[in-house]
C-alpha cells in the first residue's frame, strides 16, 4: 500500500459524481450507471425468484407437502423458473459487469450504441414488470417451458401476459448483444487486438452472438404460442395435424443456447479471476478464447438432448447425444487451462479467486453429470427427475451465480471504489460453497432413486433427503444475504480501494477506482498481450 | 464532404462511427432473418408433413394480388436504391422524393394486402371470424393459419418501414440531416427495407407458388 492516504472516492472526480438527480442515473448514457441499474434490478428480480424457491423448499420439506396446494406449487416453480431465467440468469453478468467492463477493458469511452444501452434497460424493466404483474397476479402453472397443448388449451393463469413480458425482455438482451458486438469490432483501443483481449471480452462476444442469434427463435416461438392462445389460431394443434413437439424444437433452439448465455460469460469471469489470483499468464490463451466461440456454436445443434424421450427418431437422438459429448470438450479445456494457470502461481485466497475456484468445482461436478444426461440410455431412466433439476443447478446456480458473485468481489472495488471486509467475502464463499451442495447433492440422489420433479409430494422414503436439501437451501440464504449486507457497508465505510486493489492486469485497472466518466484521461496505446505478469507496477500503486 | 459528420459520442473518427452504424444493421438484420427464419422452417416442416394439404391450402390464396404485390416492393426498393444513391451525391430533394415514392408503393402494397384479407376473409380462411370454409378443417387449416402470422408480421413491418422511410425523408428535406455528411440515415432507413423487401421475397413462392 502507498504510505499516502487515497483520496476517497468521493472526492475524486467519477461516473458517480458526475451528477445526484434522478434524471442523471434515469436519462444517462454511461455504461457504467446503465450498468449499475441493471445490478439495482436483477437484485430485485433475484430476490423475487428466491422466494419461488423457499416456497418450493418449504412444501417439500414433508412427504405430504402442507404448504400449498398443487396448483399453488406448480405456480411457485413456474414463478421461480421464469424470473430466474429470463430476469437474473440471462442478464445477470453480461448486462451488469460486461456493460460496466468491456469498454474499459478495451479501452474505448463507451459501447458503441449508448442511448440503445439505456434503451434497453428500460425495455428489460418494462418486460419485467409486465412478468411481475401476471405472476403475482395469479401465476402461470405451465412451467417455464410452456409446452403446447398443455400452455395454449388447458393452462389457466396468465400465460399470455408472462410470453408478453418475456418477448418483450428479450428484446433488451438482442440489443444488448448487438452493442457488444459492434463494440467489440469497432472500439478497440490502438494496439488492442483481437490477440490481446482478456478473456471476459471474449467469452462475452461469444454471448453475444448467442443472444441475437437465438433470441429472434423465442421470440417468434412465443408470438406463435401467443397466436395459439389468444386468437385461437391452429400452430402445434394436434386434432387437425399439427405438431406440439415442434414447439419444442422451437423453444429448445433457443433455450438451449440460452444455457451457454448464462455459463459463459461467468466462464470469462473465471479466466479473469484465475489468472489475476494466480499473478500469472493464462494458460492456453487461444485455447481458451476459441474454446468460447465453440461453445457458443455447437451450443446451437445440441438443443435435441432435451427430447430424448419425447418420441423423436433414434437417428436424431444419436446425433444429438454425439454433439452434446462434443460441448464437453471446450468446456473441460477451460477447466483443465484454469487448473494449469494456479499451477505454480502466486496463489492467494482472497474472496474473487474463492468464487472462481468454486465455480470450477461445482461447474465440473455438473458438467460430469451433463456427460451422463447426454447418454441416451441414462437419460431414459433419469429424464424429468432431481438428477435433471440437480445438474442444471450445478451449472447455473454452482456455475453462473458463483461467476456473478466473483464478478461482483473482484469488481466492486473498480465500480464503488470501495473495498469490503475481505474476512467477510471469504467467509461467503465458503458458505455458498458448502450451503450449495448441501442444497443440490442430494437432488442428485433423489433424482437417481427416482424422485421426478415437478411433484408437490413424494413417497416417504425420500422425506431425509429432501429435508436436507431444503437446509442447505437456508444455509444458501445466509450466504446470499452476507454479500449484500457488507458491500452496503462498504459504500460508506470501506477504505478506499485505490486504482488497482488486486495487482491485476487489465486497462481497467489504469482507471481510477471508480472510473472517470469517459473512462480514460486519453485512449491508451496497448502494446502488450494480455495477463501481462508480473506487472511491473507494486500491488495497490495509485 | 466530412464537414458536416457529427461525431456521436464514442467515437474517435467519421469511418469507425459509420462502420459501427453499418455493422449495428447488420447484426440487427441477422435477428430479424432468424425471426422470419423460424417462421419459414415451420412452414417447411409442415408441408414436409402433410404435402397435399399445404398445396390444396396453397391453391386458395389469392395468386395476383401476391405476384402484383411482389413487382410493387421490388420497385419500391428500386425507388429506395435511387434514393441512397441520390443522398450520396447530397441531393436533398431526390433523396426525399425517391423515398417518397418507395412510401407511395408500401400504401399501395399495405391496400391490396388488405383487399387480399377482406377476400380471404369472404372465402372463409380467416380464424376466428367468418363463416369457416371446409378447407379450414384439416391440415390445410395450419398452413393457413401460418401465411396469416407470416403476412401479418411482414405487414407490420411494412408499416414500421414506412415509419423510418418518412422519418428520414422529413429530416433530409428539413436540413436537420446534411447530404452527404450525413446520408447514413438513409442508408440506415434504406437497408431495413430492403430487408423488409426480401423476407416477401421469400414469403411469396412460399405461401403463393407452390400450389402444386
Amino acid at each position: 500500500m502507498t504510505a499516502l492516504p487515497l483520496q476517497t472516492p468521493e472526492e475524486r472526480v467519477s461516473y458517480l459524481n458526475a451528477g445526484h438527480t434522478l434524471r442523471s442515473w434515469f436519462l444517462t448514457t454511461d455504461h457504467k450507471r446503465i450498468a449499475i441499474l441493471y445490478l439495482v434490478a436483477i437484485t430485485g428480480f433475484f430476490a423475487v425468484a428466491a422466494v419461488g424457491a423457499a416456497l418450493i423448499r418449504l412444501q417439500l420439506m414433508t412427504p405430504t407437502g402442507e404448504l400449498l396446494s398443487h396448483e399453488g406449487y406448480n405456480r411457485a416453480f413456474t414463478l421461480h423458473g421464469v424470473v430466474m431465467v429470463w430476469f437474473f440468469l440471462i442478464p445477470s453478468i453480461p448486462n451488469t459487469f460486461g456493460n460496466f467492463l468491456i469498454p474499459l477493458m478495451i479501452g474505448a469511452k463507451d459501447l458503441a450504441f449508448p442511448r440503445l444501452n439505456l434503451a434497453s434497460w428500460y425495455i428489460f424493466v418494462g418486460g419485467g414488470i409486465f412478468t411481475l404483474y401476471a405472476l403475482i397476479a395469479g401465476g402461470v402453472d405451465t412451467g417455464w417451458t410452456f409446452y403446447t397443448p398443455l400452455s395454449t388449451m388447458y393452462a389457466n393463469g396468465h400465460v399470455l401476459a408472462v410470453i408478453a413480458g418475456i418477448t418483450i425482455a428479450g428484446f433488451s438482451s438482442i440489443l444488448t448483444g448487438l452493442n457488444f458486438i459492434v463494440t467489440v469490432h469497432k472500439l478497440r483501443a490502438p494496439g488492442m487486438t483481437w490477440g490481446r483481449l482478456p478473456l471476459f471480452v471474449w467469452s462475452h462476444y461469444a454471448t453475444s452472438v448467442i443472444l441475437v442469434l437465438a433470441t429472434p427463435v423465442l421470440a417468434m416461438t412465443l408470438i406463435l404460442l401467443f397466436a395459439e392462445r389468444a386468437l385461437r389460431l391452429a400452430i402445434f394443434d394436434p386434432s387437425i395435424g399439427g405438431d406440439p413437439l415442434l414447439f419444442q424444437h422451437l423453444f429448445w433452439f433457443y433455450s438451449h443456447p440460452a444455457v451457454y448465455i448464462m455459463i459463459l460469460p461467468a466462464m470469462g469471469v473465471v479466466s479473469e479471476l484465475v489468472t489475476a489470483g494466480a499473478r500469472k499468464r493464462v494458460f492456453g490463451y487461444w485455447f481458451v478464447a476459441c474454446a468460447s466461440l465453440a461453445i457458443a456454436g455447437v451450443g446451437f445443434l445440441v438443443w435435441g438432448h432435451h427430447m430424448f424421450v419425447s418420441g423423436q427418431s433414434p437417428y436424431a437422438g444419436a446425433i444429438f447425444s454425439f454433439l452434446s459429448l462434443a460441448v464437453a470438450v471446450p468446456s473441460a479445456v477451460k477447466v483443465y487451462n484454469w487448473t494449469a494457470t494456479l499451477y505454480k502461481g502466486e496463489v492467494v485466497l482472497d474472496p474473487p479467486l474463492l468464487y472462481g475456484m468454486a465455480f470450477v468445482g461445482l461447474f465440473t461436478i455438473g458438467g460430469l453429470s451433463g456427460l451422463m444426461l447426454a447418454l441416451l440410455a441414462i437419460d431414459e431412466h433419469v429424464h424429468d427427475t432431481y438428477f435433471v433439476v440437480a445438474h442444471f443447478h450445478y451449472i447455473m446456480v454452482g456455475g453462473a451465480v458463483s461467476g456473478f458473485l466473483g464478478a461482483a468481489h473482484f469488481w466492486w472495488p473498480k465500480i464503488t471504489g470501495r473495498m469490503y471486509p475481505l474476512v467477510w467475502g471469504r467467509i461467503s464463499a465458503g458458505l455458498i460453497f458448502l450451503g450449495f451442495n448441501l442444497t443440490f447433492f442430494p437432488q442428485y440422489l433423489l433424482g437417481y432413486l427416482g424422485m421426478p420433479r415437478r411433484y408437490p409430494t413424494y413417497p416417504p422414503e425420500f422425506q431425509a433427503l429432501n429435508v436436507l436439501s431444503s437446509a442447505g437451501a437456508s444455509v444458501l440464504f445466509v450466504a446470499y444475504v452476507l454479500p449484500l449486507v457488507y458491500f452496503t457497508w462498504s459504500l460508506r465505510n470501506g477504505r478506499a480501494a485505490g486504482a488497482n486493489p488486486w495487482g491485476a492486469s487489465g486497462l481497467e485497472w489504469t482507471t481510477p477506482s471508480p472510473p472517470p466518466k469517459h473512462n480514460f484521461e486519453q485512449i491508451p496505446v496497448v502494446d502488450r498481450p494480455a495477463y501481462d505478469y508480473p506487472l511491473t507496477r507494486a500491488r495497490g500503486d495509485e | 464532404m466530412s464537414e458536416y459528420v457529427t461525431l456521436r459520442e464514442p467515437y474517435a473518427a467519421r469511418r469507425q462511427q459509420s462502420d459501427a452504424d453499418f455493422l449495428g444493421m447488420y447484426v440487427f438484420l441477422a435477428t430479424e432473418a432468424m425471426l422470419f427464419g423460424a417462421l419459414m422452417c415451420l412452414t417447411f416442416l409442415y408441408r414436409t408433413q402433410h404435402p397435399q394439404a399445404s398445396a390444396l391450402a396453397a391453391q386458395h390464396m389469392q395468386l395476383w394480388i401476391g405476384a402484383a404485390n411482389t413487382g410493387i416492393l421490388l420497385t419500391s426498393s428500386l425507388f429506395v436504391a435511387l434514393g441512397v444513391l441520390a443522398a450520396r451525391h447530397g441531393q436533398r430533394r431526390t433523396t426525399a422524393g425517391m423515398l417518397a415514392g418507395a412510401m407511395a408503393l408500401g400504401v399501395v402494397f399495405l391496400t391490396l394486402k388488405g383487399i387480399e384479407y377482406g377476400l380471404d376473409y369472404r372465402d372463409g380462411l380467416m380464424p376466428v371470424i367468418g363463416h369457416p370454409s371446409p378447407v379450414r378443417q384439416g391440415p390445410a387449416g395450419l398452413f393457413i393459419d401460418l401465411y396469416f402470422v407470416a403476412t401479418a408480421l411482414h405487414a407490420l413491418h411494412m408499416i414500421v418501414g414506412l415509419v423510418v422511410l418518412g422519418t428520414a425523408a422529413t429530416l433530409v428535406l428539413r436540413g436537420a440531416k446534411r447530404l452527404p455528411g450525413q446520408a447514413v440515415v438513409v442508408e440506415m432507413s434504406g437497408l431495413y427495407w430492403h430487408f423488409v423487401d426480401v423476407v416477401w421475397v421469400f414469403l411469396f413462392p412460399i405461401f403463393y407458388l407452390a400450389r402444386g
